[in-house]
């Protein structure tokens, strides 16, 4: 568990004394994928390096699985941030070593003897699937397979912790997607808490449980992901939701929408979590004696489930349509709503 | 042929000549290395933002740097006479150069290893410190090795001036080929044995740019 209290951090320029983080105060489980996420300038990514004291905290308290981090003395940090991996956006590998050996370094400085070192080079890219490149250097990998390596690396003294420092920043969606996976996996296979700093809402949706968002260095929201995603209340994080789920102009959208579908009952259904794997709409085809139509919709997932919103319109009986709804109100968990009745 | 297009040429004078510039050469890179590592390391760690940041420290590595490079060659060898005679007992022949090759040409070997130094990534660095090295890891498994291309090809160019620096040191007794090239040739106004020795030297440099040109592309895998 991590857990940190009243962290501060003060920059002073031209005598002005600018917190980049501000009274920070926050819990993280053991296995959790805790997102932060902020625009830059947020001071997220001086918050995610004050928990390895590459940045010294001005004042507050760091406690990492019971060691408090920020009264270490500087043997004891270096230690201690033997069980700290961290990656980078810019990998921030050795140019001048070859994949197996920049993955080699944190163990020669933790002292591992050179047997096991390769014993353990070898699992480490397996793991990070880099099977056939090991000699190769850097300048001859793409960006995602340098943040492989550069997450082999931190993973290969067995840290408890991995913080990373808007590790896909720097790399297309594509290859993006592909880091997140391995990070989703790491964490189910090791347990290992990951910690993400990013600007990205995407990255936070894919592969996060918790979220928090910044806004000059303080955390101004935070909680479950599904949760921030369908209730987000500052308006930065409800700008962050908008990169995901478009401009929230449901309101023109609708009336369009009712206007040029004339017939029928118009309705709105929104999933959450769970809900969406519900076989709704086949469902309700089923069952009753209604047709439907979907008019417009978005569904994303999260790793806590999908959410989104549906609008379709619904033509049948009265009586078949009012079984319907008490149907979608009683047996499942889709919150709906009746735009339009019938006219 | 050889013997009249430069007649005035003993060839044992000219090999031993030829030794000797060499001699001092690979001497002098061997001190200039070493004592310009060391300063180029205390400068950059000294400095501001620096892993041993002083301000003091830096201010005396750099004063001392700076003047030793401000002094020219030939004067700096005359100031340097009652050291060399102290350190070697003697102030003529190869070995009372060296004394004065090395301290002119490592404060500025020493500025090129800053230079290069400065150059590796920041975040190479901080990763090296999330990890937990040491300061001495640090130096040995990150700096040198990332900035070896520039460090090499800093050497090479230092050698360069060392060259010319033995040919100056040899004007005023140190042997090699500028003592051969003003004493025998210059002052007896034999031409063709200035002649000779400079094209030896054109010759030395090239070798060492060479080399140094070739060690500086095996090394670098950027």
């Amino acid at each position: 568990m991590i857990s940190i209290e009243g962290l501060r951090k003060v920059f002073r320029l031209n005598n002005d004394d600018i917190a980049a983080v501000d009274d920070l105060t926050l819990t993280i489980p053991d296995g959790e994928i805790f997102g932060v996420i902020g625009y830059s300038g947020a001071g997220k990514s001086t918050f995610v390096r004050l928990l390895n004291r590459l940045e010294e905290p001005s004042s507050g308290r760091i406690v990492i699985d019971d060691e408090e981090i920020t009264t270490l003395n500087s043997k004891q940090l270096r230690l201690a941030r033997q069980g700290i991996g961290m990656i980078f956006q810019h990998f921030n590998l050795l140019w001048s070593r070859t994949v197996e050996a920049n993955i080699a370094f944190p163990l020669e400085i933790a002292g591992v003897p050179k047997q096991e070192r390769q014993k353990r080079v070898q699992e480490l890219i397996d793991l990070v699937g880099l099977g056939g490149r090991e000699k190769a250097y850097p300048s001859q990998l793409s960006g995602g397979q340098k943040q492989r390596v550069g997450i082999a690396r931190a993973l290969a003294n067995n840290p408890k912790v991995l913080l990373c420092d808007e590790a896909t920043s720097a790399l297309d969606p594509e290859t993006t997607n592909a880091i997140l996976n391995l990070l989703v996996d790491i964490n189910k296979k090791l347990g290992l808490t990951i910690i993400l700093i990013t600007h990205e809402m995407h990255v936070i949706r894919k592969i996060c449980n918790q979220v928090a968002v910044m806004e000059q260095g303080r955390i101004v929201e935070q909680g479950n992901v599904l949760d921030v995603f369908t209730h987000p209340v500052q308006d930065v994080t409800k700008k962050f939701v908008q990169q995901i789920m478009g401009p929230s102009d449901e309101e023109d959208d609708i009336t369009n929408i009712i206007e040029n579908n004339a017939d029928g009952i118009i309705l709105k259904l929104q999933f959450l979590g769970e809900a969406t794997n519900q076989t709704l709409i086949s469902q309700l085809a089923k069952r009753f004696d209604i047709d439907l139509n979907i008019l417009q919709g978005k569904i994303t997932q999260t790793q806590a489930g999908g959410y989104g919103t549906l609008f379709v319109q619904v033509i049948g009986e009265q009586e078949e349509f009012d079984r319907a709804l008490s149907f979608i109100q009683e047996q499942t968990s889709v919150e709906v709503e009746v735009i339009r009745d019938v006219s | 042929m050889l013997a009249e297009l430069f007649p005035n040429i003993k060839y044992e004078d000219l090999v031993e000549a030829t030794y000797e510039t060499f001699y001092m050469t690979i001497i002098a890179i061997i001190g200039t290395c070493i004592f310009g590592l060391l300063l180029g390391l205390l400068l950059y760690l000294t400095k501001k933002d620096g892993i041993w940041k002083n301000k003091y420290i830096y201010f005396v590595v750099a004063a001392l740097v700076n003047i030793f490079r401000a002094i020219p060659f030939i004067i700096l060898i005359l100031l340097l006479f009652p050291f060399t005679d102290f350190l070697i007992g003697t102030i003529r022949g190869p070995n009372a150069a060296l004394p004065a090759l090395i301290i002119g040409s490592a404060p500025f070997y020493g500025r090129l290893v800053e230079i290069a130094l400065n150059e590796v990534e920041k975040g190479v660095i901080e990763a090296a410190k999330a990890m937990g090295a040491k300061t001495r890891t640090i130096i040995f498994r990150v700096l040198l090795p990332e900035s070896m291309p520039a460090l090499v090809s800093g050497l090479t160019v230092t050698s360069i001036a060392l060259i010319g620096y033995t040919a100056m040191a040899g004007a005023i007794g140190a042997g090699g080929l500028g003592n051969y090239a003003y004493y025998f040739g210059f002052q007896r106004r034999d031409f063709d044995v200035v002649f000779l020795c400079t094209v030896i030297i054109v010759i030395i440099v090239f070798i060492f740019q060479f080399i140094g040109d070739f060690i500086t592309n095996k090394l670098d895998k950027r």
